[in-house]
């Protein structure tokens, strides 16, 4: 089976193209390891990074900008979504505080400083 | 009245790294006025990642970037002020701001315009009906929601297809909303391929091309939205109007450039890119004044910005040293299928070379670009697509600089 890809690794997007044979899968078409190694994700176990909000509860109408510290599984994005949705935290806050543990095998960390 | 060496107007990431620049190059006495309460420009609410991967050779959030970079401007002792608002530049560099402790007047020896842009409303799109509430620009939902934490809407449609509409798609639907279309008036997206992959492919939101919103409905709140495919002229084609219920849409026209004070100091602004006139140090007709970032040209990537603040930064620094020469220039042309070309003039006697950058003015597959002067060929370069909403770049080396006499034309052959 074929299938067509764009690489989302870096802004370039290349145009993969993999050849998907049982659990083989052949990429052409990138111009650097990271977008091959996205196209056999892409169809055996596709990833994505969450990016997204949690509240801070003792400042006013603020929210620090969250991700996760690595890609989860695509089909478990609304999942991770529900488990920062859910969660608070207060400052002070700085980038790389966890602020989620142990989410589908990641965690959720701070990306912005609120004092 | 003060006075201070450098005035860098804006600290978002152009800002900033202009700052640290023309500090870094001897310029000790270069301060960034921002009106925001912190520095970091658009980035504070571009949550999202995809920062940073050519420049700092990691990718980033948008705050994680803007953080790199407002840690090097505070170790330095870069001085910083921040709600505050430039109101006049004259072209003597007598900068004229206001802030909580009333109105500050600084003489600079030399400026760095880093105001970034705002967005088109629907007022310059003249989109017809009610003026119900549930209407924003991309960026000010972007804003509301990743700031301050407000659900703007649960139905949602989006006008434009640029790189913040597609990112906004994505954004809303992660919020629960559900995104029913995303409408664009050419026949081709203005975003970064990447982004309708991951914005819009992922979630199974569709993209209609030919598409604009022709009218608005809703009393106090919006109801729905009547969109129509539209025709060469991008008028919207009756026969083809469709309604839409939805309680959110959400304007990605187009970013334009802040210039009011660009104007006010009487500084030539190019019409194609809406930013001033610079040569290859960013300095633009009026010496000692320079320009990077958005609000010299709209940029799709930040690693772009930073770098062609560098130039300013240093151009700035080099100004105020008397090192800035005034040799031999050429002025730059757009031929065939390139919209515009920055920087517009270049000195073709220094022994530096120079990156032109540009924009296509259609979508491409394989294509040769050529900067040639008369009949000499500078440079060419290869690609296989080109397309309106990625910025190309091209070096050209000292030494072909060198043999350009009055004109610098870049062009693209089709493959």
């Amino acid at each position: 089976m074929t299938r067509n890809l764009t690489c989302i690794i870096c802004p370039r997007g290349c145009s993969l193209v993999a050849e998907i044979s049982g659990n083989e899968v052949k990429v052409t078409g990138q111009t650097c390891p990271k977008g091959e190694q996205y196209a056999i994700d892409e169809c055996t176990n596709p990833v994505r990074t969450v990016t997204s909000i949690v509240r801070v509860t003792n400042r006013e109408d603020t929210m620090v900008s969250c991700k996760t510290e690595s890609p989860v599984p695509k089909d478990k994005i609304f999942e991770v979504m529900a488990i920062i949705r859910s969660t608070t935290v207060e400052a002070p806050v700085h980038i790389g505080d966890v602020l989620c543990d142990n989410v589908f095998g990641t965690k959720v960390i701070a990306t912005k400083e609120i004092k | 009245m003060i006075n201070h060496d450098i005035v860098i107007i804006g600290g978002g990431p152009a800002g900033m790294a202009a700052a640290i620049a023309a500090y870094d190059a001897g310029i000790k006495d270069t301060v960034i006025l921002d009106r925001e309460d912190s520095i970091g420009g658009i980035l504070r609410q571009c949550i999202h990642n995809g920062f940073g991967l050519h420049k700092l050779g990691r990718e980033l959030t948008g705050p994680e970037y803007a953080d790199v970079y407002a840690k090097q401007v505070y170790k330095r002792g870069i001085k910083v002020y921040t709600e505050t608002m430039v109101t006049d530049l004259s072209a003597d560099k007598m900068v004229t701001a206001t802030n909580r402790e009333g109105i500050l007047k600084i003489q600079a020896k030399a400026v760095i315009l880093a105001m970034g842009c705002r967005e088109r409303s629907r007022g310059a799109l003249n989109i017809c009906g009610s003026r119900p509430a549930g209407i924003f620009s991309a960026g000010t939902a972007q804003k509301l929601i990743n700031c301050e934490g407000y659900a703007v809407g649960k139905r949602v449609v989006i006008l434009g297809s640029g790189d913040i509409g597609l990112i906004m798609a994505r954004r809303m639907s992660f919020e629960g909303a559900k995104v029913e279309a995303v409408c664009e008036i050419m026949p081709y997206s203005g975003g970064l391929t990447r982004n309708i992959v991951q914005c819009l492919e992922d979630y199974d939101i569709p993209l209609y091309l030919s598409t604009t919103v022709a009218e608005i409905h809703g009393k106090q709140r919006l109801e729905g939205v009547t969109i129509a495919q539209v025709g060469p002229d991008r008028r919207p084609i009756e026969e083809t109007k469709r309604y839409i219920p939805c309680d959110t849409l959400l304007l990605s026209v187009g970013l334009i450039p802040e210039n009011e004070l660009t104007r006010t100091a009487g500084i030539p602004i190019d019409p194609v890119t809406n930013g001033a006139v610079v040569d290859e140090n960013r300095q633009t007709a009026v010496s000692g004044i320079f320009a990077c970032g958005n609000v010299l040209q709209v940029h799709d990537l930040v690693d772009y910005v930073s770098d062609e603040a560098e130039i300013a930064g240093n151009g700035a620094a080099a100004y105020i040293k008397g090192q800035l020469d005034s040799g031999k220039k050429a002025t730059t042309k757009a031929g065939y299928g390139v919209r515009y070309v920055l920087p517009q003039t270049v000195s073709t006697d220094s022994d530096n070379s120079v990156s032109l950058f540009f924009r296509v003015s259609n979508p491409y597959g394989k294509v040769r670009f050529t900067v040639k002067s008369g009949d000499e060929v500078l440079a060419t370069a290869v690609r296989l697509k080109a397309v309106p909403g990625e910025m190309e770049k091209i070096n050209i080396p000292a030494e072909k600089l060198a043999i350009a006499d009055g004109e610098i034309t870049v062009s693209l052959e089709e493959l």
